[in-house]
This record gives structure tokens, sequence and C-alpha cells, in this order.
């Protein structure tokens, strides 16, 4: 007999738990947090630095010590959570295939299923880098894994490629551990990672940022022994003559995430070819009917504040979906322009959604003294002025429904430079 | 007298900041856009301050090590310190996460304490 649930959260990090704890505190009794790993908590398990949850809790706790909060929550609640399981199959109707060593196969029919796989790196052969096999490269966050839970050295020498924030807190992490990091090179000329771990993780223990510089060549038999660097121009092809040799013994890949959607599109689930993550509306529901996602399978966040509100949000909606079955009216489409590389959700539905929605979005490239305008079938709606806008920085803007003229078909997000008014 | 130049880490403007000191002392900061470049700029080249997190080793337990930070922020110039010491610790397990790991870690009277829990193998 097929086991049935009310609501199925697959994936037990952060995005998970708060989605389960909400759905909890709005009626929902029949959940199941389905996660394969041996414990809950996802990614923040080896994020050991601090510099989580200064929006939620007004402390700086490290990853660990976030996920531990809501892990107690979930267990007061006494949310059913299968560890060591992972979902193979999710299928259009809402029937989940999953496996254990202790239970082995199984198929759970849920009534709602709520996404949260989170993210993984992107993998070396979106590098560009000709082919190579020796021993050394590691992509950043395996690393960080290894050192900071297993608590082995990947190596001594080290080059990071890509400065984003993974690849910024490792050459802290490694040099800590005794390990010399020669150089953090980063393709774009601005670093996506944030200015304190600039200053925190590099100048504080003088390890040069080469920005404008990618890694063209990879040295060494069997372990590595060195890479070459070069400068790259506007179009990010190498410059002849600026190649300098390094020597080292590791490699790390920090060249960014992408959202964990392989059950996503196997049942069908519509995907942003942006975000990497399903299309959502306002109540994070995708194409599928009663199946919702948050975190970073949705879109790669960098705070976990942000993660923790948005699956709030999901779970919330799942409830309200399983206790009314909400109907579908009319859909406002959300469209990111000029500057604005995506926006989530993607669309909107006037008649059915909350006093107010939160739309989160990316710029393309970094501005200064610019503005995020939003308008309504072309007329103004609003316009916030920014000192600052960076591609690494998730913007929020959040819309009132009183706000939105009825009848709106579009609204559009941009970037509008010059002096702000 | 003598200049710093420094990046505000308030705010991702990232603002360069000049500090000019006299005898050891801030006298002005300039660069800052708001308020919190000018306390960030006095605070930093007067007595500089990190949050220090790494890992310590397990004897015995179901994990080979667990996380660890200091209780409050240390001077930064203690940091590669408390971290030759963390190498060298090894603890024994069971211990839950907020536990002491050391006292007083490198000298600087602030406590290191376990992020994690972890049982006895
Ligand atoms: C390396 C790294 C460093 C970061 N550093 C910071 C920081 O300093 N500060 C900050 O605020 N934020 C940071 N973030 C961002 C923040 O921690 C993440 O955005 C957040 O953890 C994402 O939560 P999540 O629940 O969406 O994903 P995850 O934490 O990745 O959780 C997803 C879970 O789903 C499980 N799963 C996946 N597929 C399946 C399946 N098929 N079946 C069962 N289970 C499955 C996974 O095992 C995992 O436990 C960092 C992120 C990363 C990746
Ligand atoms: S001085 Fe103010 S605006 Fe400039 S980086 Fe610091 S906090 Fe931000």
């Amino acid at each position: 007999m097929m086991r049935e649930v009310q609501l199925a959260i697959i994936g037990g990090g952060p995005a998970g738990l708060a989605a389960a704890i909400a759905a909890r505190e709005s009626g929902v009794q029949d959940i199941v947090i389905i996660e394969r790993d041996r414990e809950l908590g996802g990614i923040l398990n080896q994020c050991i630095h601090a510099g989580f949850g200064l929006h939620t809790f007004g402390e700086e706790l490290t990853g660990p010590e976030y996920a531990a909060r809501f892990i107690a929550q979930v267990r007061a609640l006494e949310i059913p959570c299968l560890l060591d399981t992972m979902v193979l199959d999710l299928s259009e109707d809402r029937v989940l295939t999953v496996t254990s060593r202790k239970e082995g196969l199984q198929q759970i029919k849920a009534g709602a299923v709520i996404l949260a796989m989170g993210c993984r790196e992107r993998p070396r052969g979106a590098l560009n880098i000709p082919g190579f096999r020796c021993a050394g490269v590691w992509s950043a966050g395996t690393a960080q894994r290894l050192v900071n839970m297993e608590g082995m050295m990947p190596g001594r020498e080290v080059v990071i490629l890509g400065s984003g924030d993974i690849g910024l807190i490792m050459a802290r992490r490694m040099t800590m551990e005794g390990a010399k990091v020669k150089a953090v090179a980063e393709v774009l000329p601005y670093s996506g990672g944030l200015k304190r771990n600039i200053v925190q993780c590099l100048e504080d223990f003088d390890i040069p940022l080469l920005l404008s510089h990618t890694v063209v060549d990879i040295h060494g038999k069997k372990r590595l022994e060195g890479v070459t660097l070069a400068q790259v121009d506007e179009n990010r092809a190498p410059i002849a003559g600026t190649e300098q040799y390094i020597p080292c013994d590791t490699l790390l890949l920090s060249v960014g995430l992408l959202p964990e959607n392989e059950l996503s599109s196997s049942a069908g689930v519509s995907l942003s070819p942006i975000t990497g993550g399903p299309v959502v509306g306002d109540d994070l529901a995708t194409s599928i009917d009663g199946v919702f996602a948050c975190g970073n399978v949705l879109h790669v966040h960098d705070l976990v504040d942000f993660v923790s509100q948005e699956a709030k949000q999901a779970g919330e909606s799942a409830a309200r979906y399983l206790q009314q079955h909400t109907q579908i009216g009319q859909r406002t489409e959300l469209r990111a322009v000029n500057g604005v590389r995506y926006t989530v959700p993607q669309h909107i539905d006037l008649a059915h959604m909350g006093e107010e929605v939160t739309v989160r979005m990316r710029v393309g490239q970094p501005y200064r003294r610019a503005a995020i305008c939003v308008y309504a079938d072309g007329t103004l709606l609003r316009r916030l002025p920014k000192l600052v806008l960076a591609p690494g920085e998730m913007e929020r803007v959040t819309l009132r429904r009183d706000q939105i003229p009825a009848g709106t078909k579009e609204i559009t997000f941009c970037i509008e430079e010059g002096e702000t008014k | 007298m003598s200049e710093r130049i420094l990046t505000c880490i308030g705010c991702p403007m990232g603002c360069m900041l000049t500090a000019v000191l006299e005898n050891g002392t801030v006298t002005s900061v300039s660069g800052n856009t708001c308020r919190r470049g000018d306390d960030y700029a006095r605070k930093e080249c007067v007595a500089p301050e990190r949050t220090v997190t790494g890992t310590v080793r397990v004897a015995n337990g179901s994990a080979p090590v667990i996380s660890v930070r200091t209780a409050s922020p240390i001077p930064k110039d203690k940091v590669m310190e408390a971290a030759r010491v963390m190498a060298s610790t090894a603890v024994s397990a069971p211990i839950s996460a907020g536990d002491t790991v050391i006292a007083n870690l490198a000298g600087t009277g602030v406590a290191l304490i376990a992020t994690r829990g972890c049982e006895a193998r």
C-alpha cells in the first residue's frame, strides 16, 4: 500500500526546516521532511564561520548554530523526518519515490510538496580549462566540507579561482589551518563577494586578489604542481604576455552555484533559464499543482536569513493550498528588463495574493547611485534609489496589493542610472 | 602624524576611508558616506578585533572534528596564534554545542566554545 502524507518537504536544510515549521504553525498536522544526509541542517553544517542570522536573530551565528535553532523548533513541534533517505523521483501527481538503506524503495503520495533541495556547485567542465587529470583540483565547497567536517586538509599551497564568498571564506580557512594561499583570481573586473569578506578573509592575511585574471593552464601529471594565470580583456579572453606561473599543490574552484533541479525537471516543473530554478507565482507555487519551491533550489541566495523568510512563505502557501485548494485567477507577469536579471516570483495573481508580495531580484552588473524602478503596464509605480547595487547582493522590493491597479497585465522592474532624486 | 587607508565593511558601498593618526589615536576620518564608516575606522585603526572560528579534533567522537568559535571578538593580532592553539587542541567526546573548549584562548581572556556537539563513538 502506498504511504500517504499531507505535505512532503524534500530537503532538510534551512529552507526545508523553516517551511515545515511554518506549515505546522498554519495548521498542517501530517508533514514529513525527507533528507538524504544523515543529519538535518543542509549546507549550514559545513559553514562554520560566523555571519548568519544577523537579520533573523539580531546576532551573528555560525552556520551550525543557526541550523540548530530551527532543528530545535522542528523537534519541539514533533515534525517527522526521514533521514538518510533520498528522493529519486517526483511525479506530476505528487508521488515521491524514495530510497533508504533501512527501508529500501518506497512510494509516498503527497497532498502537497515543497521543493527545498538547495543547490550544487557549478562543475569544472563549465570552466573552459583544457583537459587535466591531476589530483589537487577541488571545488571550494567540497574543500570546505573536507576541512570543516572531516578534519582533512586538501593541500598546503593553494590558488583559488573565483572570488565569490565561498572562495573568500576558504582562503581564510586554509590560511588559518597553516596553508599558504598564494592568490585568488577573479575573471571579472570586480568581486562577487561581500566587502566584509574581502577585508577579513583576504586583506587581513595579505592574500592578493587578482581581478580580471583567470587560470589558463594547469600543470602536473599525478598531482597538481602549479597553475598559469593570465590577465583577461573585456571579453574575458586571456591577454598574451601576461601569463604568470604559480607553483601550488591545490586549486580551489569557486565559480558559482546552480539550483539542484533534476527532480523538478523530470516531474515537468517549468524552470527559468536565468535562475535555473522553478518559475513561481506570488505564493511560490510552481507550474505543477500543489508543488511549491523555496531556498536555493528556487534561486541562489547569499543570506540564509532570506532563505528562511522565503521558506516560511512557501510553508504558509502549501498550508493554504491544502486547506482550500486556492483558485487560480488572472496572471500578472513580472518582467525583468534593463539591468535587472530576474525576479522571483515571475508572476502574481492580483485577485488571490496576500496584502503584499516580496519580489526578490538580482542586477547583472554593479551600479552606483541608481534606482530600481517598477512600472505597471508602463506607469511608474515605485522608484527606489540605491547608493549601490551589486550582482552579489539580492535586492528585494515589497509591493502592496492596493498599490497595483486592478487589471494590470505586466509589471516591469528595471534599473535607471543617474542622480537619485 | 600618519595616514591609513582602509575599506569600510559596514555596507556594500565599501567606501575608501582615510584615517589620520596622531600618537596612536585617530584625529580625523574622511571618505566615509555615513557615521558607521567613521566609527569603523576609529576602531579598526586603534584596536581591531575579529571573531575567530575553526575546528578542533575530537578523540573517540562520532565525528573527527567539531566546529568552535571565540565567545567574543579577540584582538586581530592574536588571530594566527589562536589558530595555532586550536590546531594543537583535542577534546574528548561527548561534547555539546555551547561547551567551553578552552577557557582562555591564547592569553586573550576570551573563551573558545563549541558550536556543535559530538557524541562518543
Ligand atoms: C558554501 C556556502 C557558503 C555560504 N555562506 C553563507 C554565509 O556566510 N552567510 C549566509 O547568510 N549564507 C551563506 N550561504 C547561503 C545559505 O547558507 C544558503 O543559501 C542556505 O543554506 C540554503 O538553504 P537551502 O535549504 O535552500 O539549501 P541547503 O542548505 O543546500 O539544503 C538542501 C538540503 O536538501 C537535501 N537534498 C537535496 N536533494 C535531495 C533529494 N533528492 N532527496 C533528499 N534530500 C535532498 C540536501 O542534502 C540538503 O540537506 C552559503 C551557501 C553555501 C553553498
Ligand atoms: S561609510 Fe557608511 S556608506 Fe560607506 S561603506 Fe561604510 S557603512 Fe557603507
